[in-house]
């Protein structure tokens, strides 16, 4: 381990004023070859990711977060796919928002908004996430372990060679992947600390693209009126195998398990659902 | 007249400017009612922890729990109330006051020789704390009715102190009641929670439940008395959201009495509570479903029985329903209950350690106070999260004997719902 380079500091104008509640510390980093570790125990998160955001541009491969705890923006708006940035603790809002390319992985839980608007890279998230979870996602893949919130999935879109993934391990509640219009949405139902049936209602009420594929059964009820429910025959399941296989890796679970059981697939079964909501005919 | 003793109304003759304690003229003293009204919008953060043991946490454990909760509020409110937090006085009720000046103060406390046998009297002890500023006199005071004017009054003890807080607020100038209730206190004030905490020396208090709030109002300034938790007796309230069915909620309430005047959407809210645990005793299980009601096609797939049950508390209670974004906390000396509404448009994880029950707006307020969690989760929609203190007894004041408007009085503390109290 080496010391603290004056670039790993923040500028003093960020530390000038103290925080009521907070440590009141200046976030350091501990840089060792292209590894950056910084103890996030009670720094402020604008403090925070100005030091995780001059480690990566002073050539940091990896930047290891620990202790941290609800701070904000993790990863957020961060480019470049080799960049990895490890938190241990749980993520504060809107983590990897914006994100295009970097990896984040969670050891913990992470809160609401993870991955809003979220172009490409990789969240893997080792505990469970909260609400809003990939709200217009549009590329890279979203990796639960636990259980995830509401509104998870809410207008996914794809483009050309933009396709995003997100594999929920656990549960979920109300509007899961709801006006979804392009990627592939995944709940396993696996690991879960909530009582309840798989998913909640008004599953992908508006959706017109895209994908989502259960492990197990909704009854018809759960699901929004523009979508169609399908046993997931071999293709489906074809197409499937390699994404699972990717979330099995990250968390090292045997992807033959998670497949043991029937998988239902719900598409749109109109194309633009409300292509004449407001023209008369 | 049956509250005729505490009609008796105090000298509060306006006086047309004042001076301040550094002795330079402020213009007219503002009435503190007058400057209440506000609206809430979008992200408040709020928690609650309760240890249903009765064993005590120093008021530090909200502190910190507000405190990574910061940004979602913006400076502008954030507060406190904690219970069991007066052991050496538990059968006072303690009374939170904020003082514009000292003449109000002069005036209050007439007030209070005049109808209770005051056991202590003292400035709330605070400390400065940068970033608050412009604090109001802050004083508290143990106090009991005076068994003469009370037996003279012919009213518990509860509803005698509901009064005088009615009587304080409407009536004299620059006084506001922020808490009243036995072995409880709210600490709230303009500024960040932790700050406001750390300004109220919160850490030396040890109490069995606490809820915290922390603010973010828009569009009106901030006020000390406008910070929640808004309180009555030991009942507090702490709510992050917006209650979008306010107007049919309001115009419900008038029709028990309640007269909601001061456009925020926390006050249906309390008096719903009110309404339904105090007036008509239902169970805290049966009023969070009338507040935050499954919706009917879930009632359709519910049994027989709970279909029946559920349909006639839609249609007794159905414009008492909440609608909009909200998560609310009430707090009690028997603990505490969170409710989000039906949809979950506002955050809310709870989690329980032991005998200990815990919400918050953000799992990291949680992971910021408790070591080990055994369990951690987002509660459903609509379904509430209870914590009761063993041996405490249930949240509902039934020696309370207020009329709905009293009550709406005794928290706004606006004249114009004062009909009980004739102020010229």
């Amino acid at each position: 381990m080496t010391p603290v380079t004056e670039l790993t500091k923040p500028a003093a104008a960020e530390v000038a004023k103290p925080i009521e509640g907070y440590l009141q510390a200046v976030p350091e980093a501990r840089v060792d070859g292209g590894v950056a570790t910084i103890d996030a125990r009670g720094i402020y998160y604008k403090h925070l990711n100005e030091v995780v955001r001059r480690c990566l541009a002073d050539g940091a491969k990896k930047v290891v977060l620990e202790s941290v705890n609800g701070q904000r923006y993790i990863g957020t708006g961060l480019k470049g796919a080799g960049t990895r940035i490890e938190v241990h603790g749980t993520a504060g809002q809107d983590m990897a928002m914006f994100m295009d390319g970097p990896t984040v992985e969670v050891f913990g839980s992470a809160q609401d908004g993870v991955g809003n608007t979220m172009n490409a890279g990789r969240v893997i998230v080792h505990g469970d996430a909260g609400d809003v979870l990939g709200y217009g996602m549009r590329g890279g893949q979203v990796f639960i372990k636990g259980d995830v919130g509401y509104r998870v999935g809410i207008h996914m879109k794809a483009y050309e060679t933009r396709h995003p993934v997100m594999v929920c391990g656990g549960k979920a509640r109300d509007f899961f992947g709801e006006y979804m219009a392009g990627g592939v949405l995944v709940l396993l139902g696996m690991d879960s600390r909530i009582g309840g049936p798989l998913v909640g209602g008004y599953i992908g009420t508006g959706m017109h693209g895209g994908v989502i594929y259960l492990r197990g059964e909704v009854e018809s009820w759960q699901c929004g009126k523009e979508v169609g429910t399908f046993p997931a025959d071999e293709k489906d399941l074809a197409t499937l195998r390699p994404v699972l296989e990717e979330y099995c890796e990250a968390f090292g679970i045997d992807v033959d398990e998670v497949l043991s059981m029937p998988f239902t697939k719900l598409v749109p079964i109109s194309h633009r659902p409300y292509g004449k909501l407001y023209t008369y005919v | 007249m049956r509250y005729e003793p505490l009609l008796e109304r105090m000298p509060t003759t306006r006086i047309p400017s004042f001076t301040d304690r550094e002795g330079v003229s402020r213009g007219e003293r503002p009435r503190y009612a007058e400057e209440a009204p506000f609206k809430i919008h979008g992200g408040c953060g709020l928690m609650g922890i309760c240890d249903e043991s009765g064993s005590l946490m120093s008021g530090e454990v909200p502190i910190r729990a507000m405190a990574v909760q910061r940004d979602r509020g913006n400076g502008l409110g954030g507060g406190f109330a904690g219970y069991g937090i007066y052991p050496e006085f538990p059968d006072h009720f303690c009374f939170h006051m904020m003082y514009h000046d000292l003449r109000a103060k002069e005036d209050a406390e007439a007030l209070f020789d005049r109808y209770f046998q005051i056991d202590l009297a003292e400035p709330m002890p605070t400390r400065p704390v940068k970033g608050i500023g412009d604090a109001p006199l802050l004083w508290r005071y143990f106090l009991n009715p005076d068994p003469h004017k009370l037996e003279a009054a012919e009213m518990t003890p509860e509803d005698f102190v509901v009064h005088s807080v009615m009587l304080i607020n409407s009536t004299v100038d620059g006084a506001f009641v922020a808490s009243s209730g036995k072995n409880m206190g709210a600490f709230k004030g303009v500024g960040f929670p932790e700050e406001i905490g750390h300004y109220y020396l919160l850490e030396e208090y040890e109490g069995h439940t606490w809820v915290g709030h922390n603010r973010f109002p828009t569009n009106t300034p901030g006020w000390w008395g406008g910070a929640h938790p808004f309180t009555l007796l030991d009942w507090s309230i702490v709510h992050n959201g917006e209650i979008s069915s306010y107007g049919i909620n309001s115009r419900y309430l008038e029709q028990f009495g309640y007269k909601c005047t001061l456009g925020t959407d926390t006050e249906v809210a309390a008096y719903l509570f009110d309404l339904m645990l105090r007036r008509h005793q239902l169970p805290i299980e049966l009023a969070c479903k009338a507040l935050a009601s499954p919706l009917w096609s879930e009632i359709d797939r519910m049994p027989a029985e709970e279909q029946a049950v559920m349909r006639s508390l839609r249609a007794v209670y159905g414009p008492g329903m909440l609608n909009g974004p909200f998560a609310i906390v009430l707090g009690f000396n028997g603990g505490m209950v969170a409710l989000n509404d039906r949809i979950k448009l506002r955050p809310l994880v709870a989690a329980r350690q032991g005998s200990i029950v815990m919400v918050a707006s953000e799992e990291s307020a949680i992971r910021e106070v408790l070591d080990a969690p055994d369990r951690v989760w987002a509660p459903k929609a609509g379904e509430p999260v209870i914590a009761t203190v063993s041996g405490n007894g249930s949240p509902v004041h039934s020696d309370l004997h207020l009329s709905a408007d009293e009550v709406s009085c005794a928290v706004t503390g606006m004249l114009e719902t004062c009909d009980a109290v004739e102020v010229s």
